[in-house]
């Protein structure tokens, strides 16, 4: 078999499909997405596609184990809470065919609201769990846990971080395995849970547990390292990698593939035989603890922290392996480049219009690419904490603001896949509870924060088969809002928009502003503006800098005039066009 | 073991740059790690890669002082970069400029003079016109594989059919353009 380079998503998608996985399914979260994304390659022998959120996607994953094939389900740490309900629960009820559960953490929340360890979910939700550490353990710990789940009747936890699916390693790949479907059978003591029968298997998945326990014992998956000296290193996932660069050869490894549940017994001969064992985990005392509870000494959480990612220099320093290197002083401080709105980008001209309203409103929002309105120079929302809040945190707040007299009108924001995700729910909650907000949707017709993933309102699914679409005005007008409470406007027409945010803001009662445009980067965008762009005529530029404040990243200001900077990636919207009173700027090609 | 980080801004190629040296890294017959961090990169941010080659690599991710040379797609990014070089490691970077929202809206000034500032400090710096011969060829997106040309002459790296692996990893239409700025980046880069 040839070596290639993969990333950890990849493989474990490539060992999915090996194990012959027949459906997956999850929702878009970094670090998490490309592993549905690269199931799809595989249609042929598979059903892949995205859910509406992480819930239903472990729901769907279950109903299809349930039914005796094998299926997995992928989600971002954070998505885990949303999955919690039916996660908790599989436990009890086991499986029919293998059921994998992948949870990619974000130490150092490159992308995300929380640093969350969810190796104590599977402590708590009684799961097994593995945690690779490259690329082809990815591969091989992905394949082993569909046998695993089959062998102990449990669902199996694949735990990776960032660095684990975004790190491409050397793989060498297997072939499919094709498993024929296990019968499903009628089997309701097992799988209805209800009190008498939950009670049963509890007792059930408690014995499950120990099963695997005693397989972790002894499996090969589980490694031992000795070397000379003192020190004993215990670690799983990354950090093993970290930890071996960190120590070298200077200290003996355990390195544990199965994380839950823990094998005690080669724990305690690892730390036998060495003199200080030192626990190396990013994250929460997970290990630490579990092991101090087995009557041994060890430490590490005490030097390392609980906060951010490791890696080996931050191991070098805690444990004082030397001095870290000499580095070159900085001749000169770089200006910053945080993320910022595309140009184009249909968002820019909700926040725009937004912040003229600032003082008679307050805006909560959520997480999204919308989630970048939050800073300079729009300042758009004051506080954001997870998918779908956007949409009833306003409610709570509403009630609050007007307790003390507080007469600015509360906003709440989200995107179009949010919405799907779970903000119809605080949406229903807002109309039912005669709400006093301005519920806004902004809608780009994607999935577009995490890569464009399809959603709901899209034609074409994950297998590209043509489905059909949920019109989101549809769901906001069952809900039963009164027509004139509803408007559809495109952001660019900053107009529109203001006299949308106006009717809002003066109104009574709960309203929903649609603000629909499609993302600038989609493919189809792109080829129907082909050459369109703006231009800036300098005679007729008074260097007023009014269009500077859309904060487009193709506009420029040098030499008392403004200038397109970069016209290779305006897309001609004409936001900045419509902040002109000079007539100066206006929009060419396309 | 040697390390590389590669920066630039969103949308400059340093990710295909990097998947295109790891496949050749690789057929080279090294052990090979390539750690990258996006996520918020389409969105004009900064965009890392970290690459480590050797007979075998453990951690994919490198610290600040261990990066034995930096690629910059972009001066400001070299300048950031810098705390990741090795004492005596060696810089390849473009002279182009492209400017940041704090840069743009005049909160934060832009060090035109990033190069000379980077020479006075560093032990080795390599400038490589590569954004000037990516539009001298046409096509600007080219920049990326013109530099990674300059890095394929910096660092020695013969005995793998380039062409090859280019013409595995770009678009169809796109190949002989991608192969002429490669050649013209080692050319850039032998010729310092």
């Amino acid at each position: 078999m040839e070596k290639i380079l993969m990333s950890g998503d990849e493989a474990i998608a490539r060992g999915a499909w090996e194990a012959g996985v027949c459906v997956a399914s999850a929702y878009p979260g970094t670090p998490s997405t490309e592993i549905l994304e690269n199931m799809a390659q595989y249609k042929d022998d598979l059903y892949c596609s995205w859910s509406n959120n992480e819930k239903t996607a472990t729901e769907i994953a279950f109903g299809a184990s349930l039914g005796g094939v094998r299926a997995m389900v992928s989600m971002k740490h954070v998505g885990m809470n949303v999955a919690a309900d039916p996660i908790f629960t599989a436990a009890y009820t086991g499986v029919n065919g293998g059921l994998v559960i992948v949870s990619a953490d974000d130490p150092g929340c490159y992308s995300s609201q929380n640093e969350q360890d969810n190796r104590l979910y599977a402590l708590h939700a009684r799961l097994g769990m593995l945690e690779p550490s490259d690329s082809q353990e990815c591969l091989e710990y992905t394949k082993a846990a569909f046998e695993l789940s089959e062998k102990f009747d449990l669902p199996m936890m694949i735990r990776v971080t960032t660095r684990v699916c975004h790190s491409k390693s050397v793989v060498q790949t297997g072939q499919r395995n094709e498993i024929k479907p296990l019968p499903y059978v009628s089997n309701p003591e097992k799988y209805a849970m209800l009190p008498a029968n939950a009670r049963v298997r509890h007792v059930q998945v408690e014995k499950n547990l120990e099963a695997l326990k005693d397989y972790a014992e002894t499996c090969a998956l589980n490694k031992t390292i000795y070397n000379e000296g003192d020190i004993g290193i215990i670690c799983s996932g990354i950090c093993y990698m970290h930890a071996r660069e960190a120590f070298g050869d200077s200290a003996s490894y355990l390195k544990l593939a199965v994380t839950h549940p823990l094998p005690d017994k080669l724990i305690k001969a690892f730390c036998s035989k060495v003199k200080t064992v030192y626990i190396i985990e990013e994250g929460e005392p997970y290990l630490e603890n579990a092991i101090k509870a087995l009557g041994i000494e060890c430490s590490g959480k005490n030097r390392l922290g609980p906060q951010g990612e490791l890696d080996a220099q931050r191991i070098r320093a805690a444990f004082g392996l030397g001095e870290p290197p000499e580095i070159y002083p900085q001749p000169a401080q770089a200006p910053a480049r945080p993320p910022v709105l595309c140009a184009g980008c249909p968002h820019r001209g909700f926040y725009f219009a937004m912040q003229k309203h600032k003082d008679s409103i307050v805006a909560i929002g959520d997480i999204g690419c919308y989630s970048l309105g939050v800073s300079a120079p729009f300042f758009g929302f004051e506080a954001c904490i997870c998918m779908g809040s956007g949409f009833s945190i306003p409610i709570g707040l509403s009630i609050a603001l007007k307790r003390q007299g507080d007469k600015r009108k509360v906003i709440g924001i989200l995107g179009d896949s949010t919405f799907y995700h779970s903000g119809f729910n605080s949406l229903v909650d807002a109309v039912h509870q005669m709400a006093d907000v301005c519920l806004v949707i902004l809608d780009n017709s994607i999935t577009a924060m995490t890569g464009h993933q399809v959603n709901s309102g899209v034609e074409r699914d994950l297998m590209g088969r043509e489905v059909p679409v949920i019109p989101l005005e549809g769901m906001v007008m069952s809900a039963g809002l009164d027509k004139d409470r509803v408007r559809i406007v495109d952001p660019i027409d900053q107009q529109a928009m203001n006299a949308a945010i106006e009717a809002a803001v003066s109104t009574q009662g709960t309203f929903v502003i649609i603000s629909r445009r499609p993302c600038a980067l989609l493919k189809e965008e792109i080829r129907l503006r082909a050459g369109r762009h703006c231009e800036i005529d300098r005679e007729l530029c008074r260097g007023c800098k009014a269009c500077t404040k859309t904060a487009c990243p193709s506009l420029a200001f040098e030499g008392k005039k403004a200038y397109i900077a970069d016209a290779a990636n305006c897309t001609g919207c004409g936001l900045c066009l419509q902040m002109c009173r000079f007539g100066a700027i206006k929009t060419v090609g396309g | 073991m040697t390390n590389i980080l590669l920066t630039g801004v969103g949308g400059q190629g340093t990710i295909l740059t990097t998947k295109i040296l790891s496949a050749a890294l690789v057929k080279l017959g090294y052990d090979v790690k390539m750690s990258e961090i996006h996520g918020m990169s389409q969105r004009g941010g900064t965009v890392n890669t970290q690459l480590r080659y050797g007979e075998k690599v453990y951690a994919p991710n490198i610290s600040q002082g261990e990066a034995d040379l930096i690629v910059a797609f972009e001066k400001v990014e070299a300048l950031r970069a810098l705390p990741y070089l090795k004492k005596g490691g060696t810089i390849v970077m473009d002279d182009r400029e492209i400017y940041s929202m704090p840069v743009l809206i005049g909160a934060q000034e832009y060090p035109h003079n990033a190069v000379e500032l980077l020479k006075e400090t560093a032990d080795s710096v390599i400038v490589i016109p590569a954004s000037r011969i990516a539009e001298e060829l046409g096509n600007i997106k080219v920049q990326n594989i013109c530099l990674l040309g300059a890095l394929a002459g910096t660092l020695e790296l013969n005995g793998v059919d380039w062409n090859a692996i280019i013409a595995e990893n770009v678009p169809a239409k796109t190949v002989s353009l991608n192969q002429e700025a490669f050649k013209r980046g080692r050319e850039s880069a032998l010729s310092v």
